[in-house]
């Protein structure tokens, strides 16, 4: 298994190369010249020439490049080209609100999910099967913007119970960092609720259609112990797989939630960044991204041997 | 086992809630959402808005034109002028200091205005008269100019971009290409910047060092009393949340409500309505690139009037006509120097005679490239609309969809459209900035030295420095008239219109907004 993470660590060292090598040259093709949108409206063509030279925009695409790998080699991400503040500062401000906002959505969309997913299989094609299916299809199909809008309008402006905006950091004490998060996980929660409930569904009932189930009922075996203990954990492998893709494509930002509820997180960052084409923010940050996916599918393979004796590395 | 999990979670939850609550939690703090995000630090080394509004709280500047547009003296106590208005001496207050602690001086401020001089339009237009400028002692230097001119004042006292900031002199002296990477002014708010978060919050905390003159606060002028203890400048991208948090009173100044937003911010319970100043609107533009056909004919260029009905325009960006006015002029209506001259161009609406007069000028159905912007509230309504008047004249328009940030790249491209270069693009100025032939720099015709689109005349120029050295103001009027007839006449740009953007606060919360016309003061504000 050692030998396994050590070869698979090594193996995104070429993935990495390939995605600075992608982000890099995509970014400069793109139209777009962030020295333009410094210099502001009221700028004469002489002005932005100016500044594009001082910030080293108008060298060669390939002296650009090694500068920037030669900085990256040596741990240093660069600095934006608009505020002068380092990348990492600014990907580190912004790590605290996405880690927050990840794992309260999971939590929500978990302990909600597995549970109906669950009940749905066991009570298949019945009442119950159809009331939580129904829900997992208008959840999965109601964007996330609308929902958002719903909840803000009758928590926050109406009824006053929960800020419409912002995020509380904890070391500004657990409740309104709590309250901060309880709106934009339950929005972003729910549609990862139905895609997970689905798939736990669709897994569970696959295996309770298995031999050893049977026999565990005609055992005798109470219901809750069959569901839980035998078939759930034999249906857990694609239900860890969607739950880690949605841990990657949360961790990597949620752009609208983190807009409607003006929560600062990396999602915010990169889009700003993309808009303001501000070339090393956007580079640093999907290096980042690509890492932490690497990562993410990483630990969920490495779960699947857990999970399910048979495979093995 | 539940009783057992609860317990858990209890036990993990407990010592976060013990966590303190923040060290300002006491404090008065003033949260106002702008119109952009604070990204620059440095209001001379861009012209965004945004980073002048930031300079303003953090920088003082020697004067500060107030309400109606005159100069008053801001840092400076006392200033004479020679008989032959070639020299002026200032004398700087007692007591200015930068925030960390270093007593203002003359270098300074030199070194400062130097610096704004070789950078902004209007600076560069001043410094264009001056031969030189030299401390007396710490707190008293001259300027000497070759000729007189007649906007020394209001030059160094102007609210638009980009204020003419006194910085540190090693802070001045950074290049003006390149951004100054500390903001220490002797302003009454101080920079935070280990607590700025770029694209979320920019903190300013309350200098109490700062010594505001005895006037009343009027517009740029007068005294700056930092009211509260903290401004935090938060950004919020989504208008319809930024609405919602000033409704729900989790904000307490919204800059700019989009006109959409307006009738519900009337009807909220606590929140009102500004207009800051008389002249302080929006106007829109059309920008016809002077270098590429068609419209490097005067004949094309005119054409181009016949296909706009202000009326239009302005209910697609604004709606409620209690916020807009038909302009058909290129100094602002309802300013100093607004005039008739060259209105008669704008007088009727005729897509079939834009084309024909197209025609007669050459045009023989080429594309036209208009650079359409698909994310700005104002200008991309204003695009669609300039479009299907077009379109409906016959002309063959080459719409190309872009985001703002690629707008603002291809309009410095002087290259033929064909090779990316452009035709037509749709911008906006400030009311304020557009009020004084000098200060607006879009009525320039400065040919490859002047703004995208590169008008050239003269003419347009000899006036503009003819007004800059006016000694009167009846003067000064004659020549704005003449001014904006010749620059009708030449099309520098075509305006759609005017409109107001109020700002929005919590009346129940927030008192004192000081009536500004330019860019938005948030000094003089206090807490209830």
């Amino acid at each position: 298994m050692t030998a396994y993470i050590v070869r698979r660590l090594f193996a995104t060292l070429p993935v990495m190369a390939v995605v600075a090598l992608f982000v890099f040259f995509l970014l400069r093709f793109a139209p777009g010249d962030p020295a333009a949108i410094i210099a502001g409206e009221d700028a004469t063509v002489e002005s932005i020439a100016a500044v594009r030279a001082k910030l080293g925009l108008d060298r060669p695409m390939v002296e650009q490049f090694f500068v920037w790998t030669t900085q990256l080699a040596q741990g240093d991400m660069g600095v934006s080209i608009f505020s002068n503040l380092p990348v990492t500062r600014l990907i580190s401000q912004r790590l605290e609100p996405t880690a927050a906002l990840t794992l309260s959505t999971l939590f929500v969309a978990v302990a909600l999910a597995v549970p109906i997913g669950v009940v749905a299989a066991w009570k298949a094609r019945k009442w119950v099967d159809r009331l939580v299916m129904g829900f997992a299809v208008l959840g999965f199909a109601m964007p996330v913007f609308v929902l958002a809008y719903i909840l803000i309008y009758f928590f926050a402006v109406q009824w006053q119970l929960l800020p419409v905006q912002g995020y509380q950091p904890i070391k500004d004490g657990f409740w309104p960092f709590f309250e901060s998060l309880i709106l934009p996980s339950v929005a972003l929660g729910i549609t990862y609720m139905a895609l997970i409930a689905r798939i736990t569904r669709a897994s569970m009932l696959e295996v309770l259609a298995q031999d050893y189930i049977r026999t565990a009922n005609s055992k005798g075996l109470a219901t809750d112990r069959v569901l839980l203990l035998h078939a759930l954990k034999n249906a857990a492998v694609p239900i860890v797989t969607v739950i880690g893709i949605g841990i990657a494509l949360l961790i990597s930002g949620v752009v609208i939630t983190e807009t409607v509820f003006n929560i600062p997180g990396l999602g915010r960052l990169t889009v700003d960044a993309v808009l303001k084409r501000d070339y090393p923010v956007v580079q640093g940050l999907i290096l980042v991204f690509a890492g932490a996916k690497v990562l993410v599918n990483l630990i969920i393979d490495i779960s699947y041997a857990f999970l399910d004796p048979r495979i093995r590395y | 086992m539940i009783n057992r999990v609860f317990a858990g979670a209890l036990a993990l939850a407990l010592p976060f809630a013990a966590v303190q609550a923040p060290a300002h939690a006491q404090e008065k703090v003033l949260k106002a959402v702008m119109h952009a995000d604070v990204r620059v630090i440095d209001p001379v080394w861009t012209t965004q808005t945004i980073a002048n509004i930031h300079g303003a709280l953090v920088y003082d500047t020697l004067f500060g034109n107030d309400a109606d547009q005159k100069p008053k003296p801001q840092m400076v106590d006392k200033y004479e002028v020679s008989p032959d208005k070639l020299t002026y001496t200032f004398t700087l207050r007692d007591g200015l200091k930068f925030h960390d602690g270093s007593p203002v001086t003359t270098k300074d401020v030199i070194a400062s205005l130097k610096r704004w001089g070789a950078k902004d339009g209007v600076g560069q237009r001043l410094m264009g008269f001056v031969t030189k400028m030299e401390p007396v002692d710490d707190k008293t230097f001259t300027m000497v100019l070759k000729a007189p001119y007649g906007m020394v004042l209001e030059s160094l006292g102007k609210s638009s971009s980009s204020i003419p900031a006194i910085m540190r002199e090693k802070d001045a002296l950074t290049d003006p290409q390149q951004q100054v990477k500390e903001a220490v002014g002797s302003g009454p708010y101080i920079f935070a910047k280990d607590q700025w978060v770029p694209g979320s919050k920019a903190v300013y905390l309350k200098n109490k060092d700062y010594k505001p003159r005895t006037e009343a606060p009027s517009s740029f002028a007068g005294a700056k009393i930092p009211g509260v203890d903290r401004i935090e400048l938060v950004w919020i991208s989504d208008p319809q949340t930024a609405m919602s948090a000033l409704i729900n009173g989790e904000i307490d100044f919204y800059e700019a409500p989009p006109n959409d937003f307006l009738p519900l911010l009337e009807k909220a319970r606590g929140v009102k309505l500004l207009k800051t100043g008389k002249i302080d609107s929006t106007q829109g533009f059309i920008r016809l690139n002077h270098l590429q056909p068609p419209f490097d004919n005067v004949k094309a260029r005119q054409a181009m009037y016949y296909l706009i009905n202000q009326e239009d325009f302005l209910r697609a960006i604004v709606g409620n006509p209690k916020y807009y006015k038909v302009c058909p002029a290129l100094l602002t209506c309802g300013g100093p120097y607004e005039n008739a001259g060259g209105r008669e161009w704008m007088k009727e609406y005729n897509p079939k005679k834009a084309l024909q007069l197209l025609k007669e000028a050459g045009y023989k159905g080429e594309p036209i490239t208009v650079l359409s912007a698909s994310d700005h509230a104002t200008i991309t309504p204003a695009t669609q609309v300039l479009i299907q008047a077009m379109r409906e004249a016959g002309i063959n328009v080459d719409a190309q969809s872009m985001d703002w940030g690629s707008v603002v790249t291809r309009r410095a491209k002087k290259d033929p459209p064909a090779q990316g270069g452009w035709n037509i693009f749709v911008t906006t100025s400030g009311g304020v900035g557009s009020a004084n032939p000098v200060l607006h720099t879009w009525i320039g015709a400065a040919c490859d030295k002047g703004l995208f689109g590169w008008p050239c005349d003269a003419k347009i120029e000899e006036l503009r420095n003819a007004f800059g050295m006016a000694q009167t103001e009846e003067e000064r009027k004659k020549i704005a008239t003449e001014l904006q007839t010749r620059a009708m006449e030449q099309v520098v740009y075509i305006p759609f219109g005017q409109w107001d953007t109020p700002l929005a606060y919590r009346a129940d919360k927030i008192d004192g907004i000081v009536p500004n016309t330019g860019l938005a003061v948030l000094w003089g504000i206090t807490k209830k």
